[in-house]
């Protein structure tokens, strides 16, 4: 599962990778004609309009390939990195920007390129850059405050519109289909002889448009992997073909009393029930979680039993059949849910005989559990709580 | 206006295929490293290395360079990003040169002398260093990686980056037109 950084690639080892791909960016960028500014700017004066054509091909291209792996399970959505959004300044920056793509021709990408085959005005724009960032560094005091003022954090451009992601995914699709037929047709008006989309093949050219419009409604009915999963394991008749391992109270304090070392409880009560209430050594993850790489080093050691802990079993089989589809072995969840696990375990209620001639074999070692499990429960209290270290998500300009 | 010493479009890559390479290597990188593609901040590292080297003291006392320059921190350089334009150099070159587009040139608008535009260029790059820093990022960094990811920043670089191009370009057009 991607992303590969920083489990099988090092921070080192990444480097040489970063090279190969930004040869293979270059390499790209100078095919498409991005090593020329007469070309770049004529997407602003209608006579060509390849940046916009490239642009927004590459954008739809890798979006839905993110998209796709994404529903697969095959990417790791949660650890890849999304830029945050500082509103204001993004919009400020970019006005600031727009204003230097029409004096200068280029963006910082594409002058790098152009540079490299020898474009004067574009090393001059590589040199421009570099007095840029160095103005704005010590002009920083100044709009210090601004810079990071507007933090909306990591936030996704559907969420922001208040839609689903497939719908945003059609939608910008149809935008970009649309934005190519009519730019076609203000090229060939603006310069009817020389205007580059005379090159296309009509036929070609249309069917590569329904293609792409096609898989923009597959986008409406394609759910992120989280989604999937979720929905697939809620069904009814998913929870009657898959039987459960479930694990007593009376089981579950007896490891816990006798500090068995190969079990994990899970916890997948919210952060908030955790902290009222939680048992001795166990794990508080949020069902989202599940998903990710921060748990797979605990989740996937076979020879530990993972005991999922919820409010009920309706909460704890959810957890228990994600992580079932997620590939983890040696699951249980606990029977009757932490409740069951207080009442029966916890609180010093009589005991209930259940006519069992082990009867008070059982209540003999509640009454032994009890004020064990109690004095672990308050001692871990006073100790600083555990948990995984987020993996640090790389990225940014 | 001269279309003529505008690079003739056949001898590039149709832009549709193109940009669905241009695609394939950005969803590559954000499969293998997590990321996505970059230009700005190498130019930045570039900048705050530059800067440490000649004036270690001053950079590393301002309030923006020394986030990223200063005792304990890594060499600016060894940034992926700086890693990843030496590698588009390396392809830009390369594509150069087998398409043979390799010449030392300065390119402008029919009406613009090659001083003229390369005091505009370096007027260009500069906008860019300063826009980049407020947007976290530039075309690439920005607007093309956020895109692919679907994060609210790439859509917002995207659009004022553009739209402001259009609503001034009327202003630059003797530069190109």
């Amino acid at each position: 599962m991607g992303p590969f950084v920083p489990d099988l690639i090092s921070d080192q080892l990444n480097l040489v990778v970063a090279i190969i791909l930004g040869i293979a960016f270059g390499f790209v960028l100078e095919q498409a004609g991005f090593s020329s500014s007469r070309r770049l700017a004529g997407v602003f004066y209608g006579y060509d309009f390849t940046v916009l054509r490239v642009f927004f091909t590459a954008a739809i291209t890798a979006m839905s390939g993110v998209l796709i792996l994404g529903h697969y399970g095959l990417l790791d959505i949660d650890a890849i990195y999304v830029n945050p959004t500082w509103l204001v300044p993004a919009i400020v920056g970019g006005v600031i920007m727009g204003i230097g793509f029409i004096i200068g021709g280029y963006c910082p990408g594409t002058s790098v390129c152009a540079a490299a085959i020898g474009k004067v005005d574009a090393m001059f724009f590589v040199g421009g850059g570099l007095v840029g960032v160095f103005t704005f560094g010590e002009l920083f005091p100044f709009y210090g405050n601004f810079y990071t003022s507007t933090a909306l954090g990591p936030i996704k451009v559907f969420d922001s519109l208040g839609i689903s992601q497939g719908i945003f995914a059609f939608l910008l699709i149809v935008v970009a289909v649309v934005a190519f037929a009519i730019t076609t047709l203000i090229e060939r008006r603006v310069d009817e002889k020389s205007a580059p989309s005379l090159q296309f093949k009509p036929l070609k050219h249309l069917a590569s448009g329904t293609f792409a419009v096609a898989l923009g409604v597959i986008f409406i009915f394609m759910p992120d992997h989280k989604t999937s999963l979720t929905e697939k394991v809620s069904d009814p008749s998913y929870a009657a073909a898959h039987p459960v391992d479930k694990m007593d109270a009376d089981e579950l304090a007896f490891r816990i009393v006798d500090h068995e070392p190969n079990i994990r409880i899970i916890d997948i009560r919210s952060p908030k029930e955790f902290a009222a209430l939680a048992l001795p050594n166990s794990y508080n993850v949020q069902r989202a979680d599940l998903f990710g790489k921060d748990w797979v080093s605990t989740f996937s050691q076979r020879h530990l039993r993972k005991v999922v802990v919820g409010n009920d079993e309706t909460q704890e089989r959810t957890a228990y059949y994600l992580l079932h589809e997620l590939g983890y072995e040696n699951i249980a969840i606990l029977r009757g849910g932490i409740g069951t696990f207080k009442r029966t375990i916890l609180d010093s209620t009589t005991f209930v005989p259940t006519g069992s001639r082990w009867d008070d074999d059982v209540r003999e070692f509640r009454e032994g559990a009890r004020p064990a499990i109690l004095k672990m429960i308050a001692d871990a209290k006073n100790k600083p709580v555990k948990t995984v270290i987020k993996r640090k998500i790389q990225g940014g300009c | 206006m001269k279309a003529s010493n505008i690079p003739q479009a056949g001898k590039y890559m149709n832009p549709y295929l193109a940009g669905f390479f241009l695609g394939l290597v950005l969803l590559a990188t954000i499969f293998i490293t997590g990321r996505g593609l970059g230009a700005s901040g190498a130019i930045k590292d570039a900048t705050i290395a530059i800067s440490d080297a000649v004036a270690p003291g001053l950079t590393e006392t301002n309030p923006f360079f020394g986030q990223y320059a200063g005792p304990g921190k890594e060499n600016p350089l060894k940034s992926w990003l700086v890693f990843e334009i030496a590698g588009v150099l390396i392809g830009g070159f390369i594509s150069g040169l087998v398409s043979d587009r390799l010449k030392v040139v300065t390119e402008s608008g029919p009406r613009v002398k090659p001083r003229a535009r390369w005091l505009f260029a370096a007027i260009g790059g500069a906008l860019f260093g300063i826009g980049a820093q407020f947007t976290r990022g530039c075309t690439s960094g920005a607007a093309l990686s956020g895109m692919a990811v679907l994060s609210t920043a790439g859509f917002i670089a995207m659009l004022s980056i553009f739209g402001t191009g259009y609503l001034v370009a009327y202003f630059g057009r003797k530069l190109w037109i």
